[in-house]
């Protein structure tokens, strides 16, 4: 594989007494969607944040490319990654017209290029075509998935490296979904950007995603190929997160109980056993591991961190 | 099914009015609603389902038109007098909406608050046995008894959500609406809270009406699906059925958005559906959806196709939808 264009290694955020991310390690490959994928509070928005450089790590280090975890490399990434949230309508001042919505960013970076033809071509390319058309309307002017898309051409104005896009259809009707989903894997096939997308839903990973990367309580507990993950989970936890997606027929589904965790109580050991149905169930005790799994913090192995990981 | 529906709605018809502009955001909806059965209602922001909703209640601004009728447990809702209109607010049918923090009482335990329409409509007597009912209500939707101390803002939003099904469960009702009651909750919180309406649906024979946007939500939870456009019903027909062989094209890139994993043919192809929904007060002519429609010919742009039987208990709203040969 490539030199990754992004590797997060043992990153560690702490909010006081919450360790919201918690050694925390990933890589990303040009031209690749990582789907993050987790329960609130499992600090993937935490870790992306981090990754753009909005928080700094306690511990651990993120690097771009080659080039040294340092404050140059730091600035540099901040021009080479681009961050999209969840609602286009929060994301958009009202009062500007999608041109100047557009060329904000580069006027911030004091941007010396051709401004109008970037900005032009920044909409082309999210799918506003012809750009003219776009460029003097106001936000409220057009629908909802073109919002999003206005919101995605501010950050490709950018020529961003990376895009990090924080749930970004969870807001959006079910008919704009798929439109936004397929213009995000569109950006990636035909002009060589990465994304990491920050979701809870499983189907956008289905959908658009190369790998996936499961994170529990700060931590990636499971980590591959979108279509391995999803056909045979290794992990416990991803497994439970699978069997309840509503359509899935045919398997059992493992609700877990109890509320979202609380990074402000990592639980010792492995730090899904207190919810693990593998525990619950018994099987640990059988299968001789349940020392282990309340005594010992499973690492990340073959891409996954558990001491029973399930191999199909 | 057999006798009189809980619930019978006939060529519903509602019509918010502004200083310009009138806006039918439901057109002439009918369906029933059977005892212990469970129907979902599904479309996008704007198609008229959280509209028909609330009109069933009758918790639409003052100047709102309804024409057509409502009828819960035999009784015409349109013709109640408000007194007794509130009484079966509550007792025969109550309502849980989206977005739990907003709809409870920051300031306020959240006991008081559950037991307030206790109280008020005297289905428990004393301030003593409303709280025990409570905590069994609390129990009953999987939080501990002793949360009814609680404030709102000491709980997590999955648990709120609950908070707001036991207060719609208060007084017992045969019908529980619920407006998006999920949507904004985590995956496994979702999971859990729908698994708590099933096991309430099925020992207490509680009917439901379930609203949301997400199509293979409602498969999961419904015996029977209404699929809305621009106010009126485009598909309708068992869940599993309709999600997995959909004939309105509407229905088909509805359930398309929400891909099967597993299934090849959506992996690495997100499906969409281009365009927004018609602004209700100014609907194209024709079939409503036909300027979205990758499939509509030039009779969807002049008659309105009414629901037509697609297959047995099936009927979509779509020229192309053949009758069933006998």
């Amino acid at each position: 594989m490539s030199t990754p264009i992004v590797s997060v290694d043992d990153a560690h955020v702490r909010f006081g007494t919450a360790r919201a991310v918690d050694g925390a390690s990933l890589e990303v490959h040009a031209g690749e969607v990582l789907a993050l994928v987790g329960e609130s509070g499992s600090g993937k928005t935490t870790l992306i944040r981090a990754i753009q450089g909005l928080q700094p790590l306690s511990q651990g280090s993120i690097r771009f490319g080659d080039s040294a975890d340092s404050g140059s490399g730091r600035r540099r990434a901040r021009r080479d990654v681009q961050m999209i949230f969840q609602d286009p309508t929060g994301a958009l001042n009202p009062r500007q017209t999608i041109y100047e919505i557009v060329a904000e960013g580069l006027r911030i970076r004091r941007d010396r290029g051709d401004e109008a033809a970037k900005v032009a071509d920044a909409l082309s390319r999210a799918g506003l075509r012809p750009p003219e058309r776009f460029s003097p309307l106001y936000p409220h002017e057009v629908s909802g998935g073109q919002r999003q898309r206005v919101v995605i051409a501010g950050a490709m104005v950018m020529e961003p490296m990376l895009l990090l896009a924080d749930e970004p259809v969870a807001s959006l009707d079910a008919s704009i979904r798929g439109e936004i989903l397929a213009l995000m894997r569109s950006l990636v096939d035909e002009h060589g950007l990465s994304i990491i997308a920050v979701t809870h839903d499983l189907g956008l990973a289905w959908n658009i995603a190369d790998r996936i990367a499961v994170m529990y309580l700060g931590r990636i507990v499971e980590i591959g190929d979108a279509e391995e993950v999803l056909a045979a989970p290794k992990h416990p936890y991803t497994r439970a997160l699978l069997s309840v997606v509503p359509e899935i027929e045919g398997m059992e589904q493992q609700i877990l109980h109890g509320e979202t965790p609380d990074p402000r109580r990592i639980p010792p050991g492995c730090r899904f056993h207190p919810r693990c149905p593998l525990v619950a169930s018994g099987e640990a005790e059988r299968l001789g591991i349940l020392a282990r799994c309340t005594g010992d913090d499973p690492v990340l192995v073959n891409g996954v961190a558990c001491h029973a990981p399930r191999s199909m | 099914m057999s006798g009189a529906p809980l619930l019978h709605i006939d060529d519903l018809w509602v019509r918010y009015r502004t200083a310009t502009r009138e806006i039918p955001a439901v057109q002439g909806v009918s369906f029933d609603l059977y005892r212990g059965g469970s129907i979902g209602l599904a479309g996008e922001s704007g198609c008229g389902k959280s509209t028909l909703a609330n009109a069933i209640l009758r918790l639409l601004p003052k100047e709102t038109e309804v024409d057509g009728r409502i009828e819960l447990e035999g009784e015409d809702v349109l013709a109640m007098k408000p007194g007794r209109l509130r009484a079966v607010r509550w007792t025969s049918a109550s309502i849980v909406f989206q977005g739990a923090l907003h709809a409870l009482n920051p300031v306020q335990r959240i006991s008081k608050q559950i037991a307030e329409p206790m109280l008020l409509h005297r289905t428990e007597t004393s301030k003593g046995a409303a709280i025990r009912r409570v905590r069994d209500l609390l129990e009953k939707v999987g939080l501990p008894g002793d949360r009814a101390d609680s404030y709102p803002h000491q709980l997590s939003g999955g648990q709120r959500q609950r908070v707001l099904i036991a207060m719609a469960l208060a007084c017992d009702p045969h019908l529980l609406i619920a407006d998006e009651p999920t949507t904004a909750l985590d995956v496994m919180v979702q999971a859990q809270v729908l698994t708590l309406l099933a096991d309430l649906r099925r020992e207490h024979g509680l009917s439901m009406l379930f609203i949301t946007h997400d199509l293979s939500v409602l498969t999961d939870v419904c015996d029977e699906l209404l699929v809305m456009y621009a106010g009126r019903v485009v598909e309708e027909g068992p869940a599993h059925e309709l999600f997995r062989s959909a004939r309105h094209p509407y229905t088909r890139a509805l359930a398309a958005a929400f891909p099967t994993i597993g299934d090849p043919s959506s992996r690495m192809r997100p499906s969409g559906l281009p365009g927004d929904p018609p602004d209700p007060a100014h609907l194209p002519d024709g079939c409503a959806f036909h300027p979205r429609c990758a499939l509509a010919i030039d009779a969807c742009r002049i008659d309105r196709p009414e629901l037509r039987v697609a297959a047995p208990g099936r009927r979509a709203a779509c020229v192309l939808v053949e009758e069933p040969v006998r």
